[in-house]
């Protein structure tokens, strides 16, 4: 506070002795400024089109090279190659997103109107702590720690519940399943869904919450009433954005998973569907000419399709603040 | 709160009551009922199952004793309680396992040799990650230099100046960027210098480049809400002086948020040391030292856990080791980073607070 009395302090001399020399100055100045801030601002739209047109021109060899001359060099006509690894990306968040969600929810709930007072804060970081760690570290875990964890589940999975479809085939002997990927991403997940769950339940009007307990509501009946519809928006585009994570994640799949280029909807055999970005990181550092087009392609698909499910996100997070802003 | 939530449970109107020991002796009794299920029925006693099934015995226990003594709504209230209690704490077994798994695992090598030999010519023991700091450094620090200005100059024109379409579009793209997964950023950083200077040209400086392109987006967001925050008195106030608008962001708008700026760069520093897969296509892999971001493939201290973990020789256990501590490190960078940026935050923030 008092650098900032100190440097106004500093300047307010300047401009009364000459004025009008240093007002030109002072516009020079302005205009620079402007300029280099207007400047930055359109520096990210560069980016992000070259991002865009570069990864176009590196994928357009793929794209365009016929189907037959693809097939003929082992590589295989581009839309049928990555549809395996399209559906195993949406199949392991799919599985990702439904253990998290309930979980980061009920974290949220218990952080916001369970804890102590005095205990959430901590509680909070703590489970922010999870946002922390490098997803290579969370690969690491779940390849070496996890997968052989939970692979005596996956035997009973198989053994009692093999009658669903999802739980049929042979159970993995390594327990490094699609399942195990879709447990990783989760955890991944749950600090990004939590987090922004807990601001939205935070914002609950204490009026309302107060009116369903004067009412005699128990705890869950005034969270069931005031806090959950008012924060429904919220939760969902925290859903959103942790879909896009979990679609995008690259790591935790790619050490976990030795997938195949198989659409199915079994979870804990062996064969697994790879996902687009694993398949990408475990393939490009030896892949050569068509190859690379045609990994560089896969990742314009997935930057799509990221996109697609980020901008719904925000659309919902954006019509949500109008919402909130009227009350 | 406390008031509020002892009137809810304690002040029974039409209903009974559950004694406190009930709860207490309910879960105990369910633990018991667990171990000796899962002892004679599932196959062996085994600490992990005992515990899950208990608790399910547990929930289903402590919802019947108080549906038959308290009612539906309180009992349905009692096993909210227990699920959402439940949830947190299954949230915290990955993350203590996770560290515990860390810290037990790579301890053992975290020591001098590892902090100061490289991969060089190593087949089995030994062996260290000083390449891989060398290059997470020196690529980081690359892309910090280039992240801050564009990052702090375009939450800048968004706060002072922005105005209309342009402002709108730039908020949209920014949210698009923070949404971009890092692997297209690593192939944008490979495409980009594939068209530029040839294709294979694998270097630290395009890890960089891929690094910035997460990492601006996040520089935006903090700067911008931080900005955001400085009151308008202020501002008013230097304009009232006839201090120029680019005097008064220099000088008065920034001095006030740079405690804020400079622990959000940290925490964004933080989030961007441990992207793996844009540094594995950008930069690429090597077991020696280099120094030189503009040639040559750089190692970096998440693509060395990879490479260990993914590429290990015929003595697997060092290298699975190796891959631990590299673990371990990474994981104690981010944690300082992260406490350092909440220390400067919390310490050298302007009081805002009226």
């Amino acid at each position: 506070m008092t650098s900032v009395t100190q440097s106004t302090r500093e300047v307010t001399p300047a401009p009364t002795p000459e004025r009008p020399a240093k007002t030109s100055r002072d516009r020079v100045g302005d205009r620079v400024f402007s300029g280099l801030a207007t400047g930055s601002g359109i520096t990210i739209l560069v980016i992000l089109a070259l991002v865009a047109g570069f990864l176009l021109m590196q994928a357009f060899p793929a794209l365009v090279t016929s189907p037959a001359e693809l097939t003929a060099k082992g590589y295989g006509d581009f839309w049928s190659w990555i549809l395996p690894f399209a559906w195993g990306t949406v199949w392991s968040s799919f599985w990702a997103l439904l253990m998290a969600v309930p979980v980061s929810i009920g974290i949220a709930l218990f952080i916001t109107h369970y804890a102590p007072r005095r205990l959430a804060g901590t509680l909070g970081y703590v489970i922010d702590l999870l946002a922390a760690v490098p997803s290579v570290v969370f690969g690491l875990w779940g390849s070496l720690v996890l997968a052989p964890a939970v692979q005596p589940l996956y035997l009973w999975l198989s053994a009692y519940l093999g009658w669903i479809p999802f739980f049929s085939g042979q159970a993995s002997g390594t327990g490094r399943t699609l399942l195990t990927a879709s447990i990783v991403l989760a955890v991944m997940i749950l600090p990004i869904v939590t987090s922004l769950s807990r601001e939205v339940f935070l914002q609950t009007p204490v009026l309302h919450q107060e009116a369903a307990l004067a009412l005699g509501a128990t705890r869950w009946e005034m969270i069931t009433m005031a806090v959950l519809p008012f924060g429904r928006a919220g939760v969902v585009s925290s859903v959103m954005l942790g879909l896009g994570r979990a679609l995008g994640e690259t790591m935790a799949v790619a050490m976990v998973l030795s997938g195949a280029p198989v659409i199915t909807l079994e979870i804990i055999t062996s064969q697994n569907p790879n996902t687009i970005a694993a398949v990408i990181a475990q393939n490009f550092p030896e892949a050569y000419g068509l190859k690379t087009n045609q990994l560089i392609a896969g990742g314009l698909t997935l930057f799509v399709i990221t996109l697609v499910v980020n901008s719904i996100a925000r659309l919902i997070v954006s019509r949500y603040k109008e919402f909130s802003g009227a009350n | 709160m406390t008031a509020l939530s002892t009137s809810t449970t304690v002040n029974p109107l039409t209903a009974g009551q559950l004694p406190r020991y009930a709860t207490w002796v309910a879960l105990a009794g369910s633990l018991l009922a667990g171990g000796v299920l899962d002892a004679s029925l599932l196959g062996g006693f085994d600490p992990g199952t005992t515990l899950f099934v208990g608790a399910l015995i547990y929930l289903l226990v402590i919802y019947l004793l108080s549906r038959a003594v308290e009612g539906t709504r309180r009992a349905a209230d009692r096993l909210a309680t227990n699920l959402v209690t439940g949830a947190f704490l299954l949230a915290l077994l990955p993350l203590v396992s996770l560290l515990w798994e860390t810290l037990s695992t790579g301890l053992p090598r975290f020591d001098l040799q590892f902090f100061s030999y490289s991969m060089r010519n190593v087949i089995g023991a030994g062996g260290g990650a000083v390449h891989a700091l060398y290059g997470t450094l020196i690529v980081t620090g690359i892309a910090t230099v280039i992240s801050v200005p564009i990052g702090l100059m375009t939450a800048i024109y968004l706060v002072e100046y922005g105005r209309g379409a342009l402002a709108r579009g730039i908020t949209f793209f920014v949210d698009v960027m923070t949404g971009i997964p890092s692997i297209v950023a690593g192939l944008f950083a490979y495409a980009l210098m594939a068209i530029v200077f040839g294709p294979g040209t694998i270097n630290g400086f395009s890890g960089s480049l891929a690094l910035s392109v997460l990492m601006i987006p996040i520089v935006v967001r903090a700067t911008e809400e931080l900005l955001r925050i400085v009151p308008n008195e202020l501002r008013e106030a230097s304009y009232a002086l006839g201090v120029p608008k680019w005097r008064t962001i220099v000088s008065v708008v920034l001095p006030t948020s740079l405690s804020g700026i400079v622990s959000g760069v940290i925490l964004a520093i933080a989030r961007i040391i441990g992207e793996t897969a844009p540094l594995m296509i950008a930069a690429g892999f090597t077991n020696s030292i280099n120094t030189n971001p503009f040639a040559n493939p750089m190692m970096t201290l998440p693509v060395f856990v990879y490479d260990q973990y993914a590429h290990p020789g015929v003595q697997r256990e060092f290298y699975t080791e190796r891959a631990w501590t590299g673990a371990l490190t990474l994981i104690v960078l981010v944690m300082v980073l992260n406490l350092i940026g909440r220390f400067i935050a919390a310490r050298f923030s302007p009081k805002t607070g009226r």
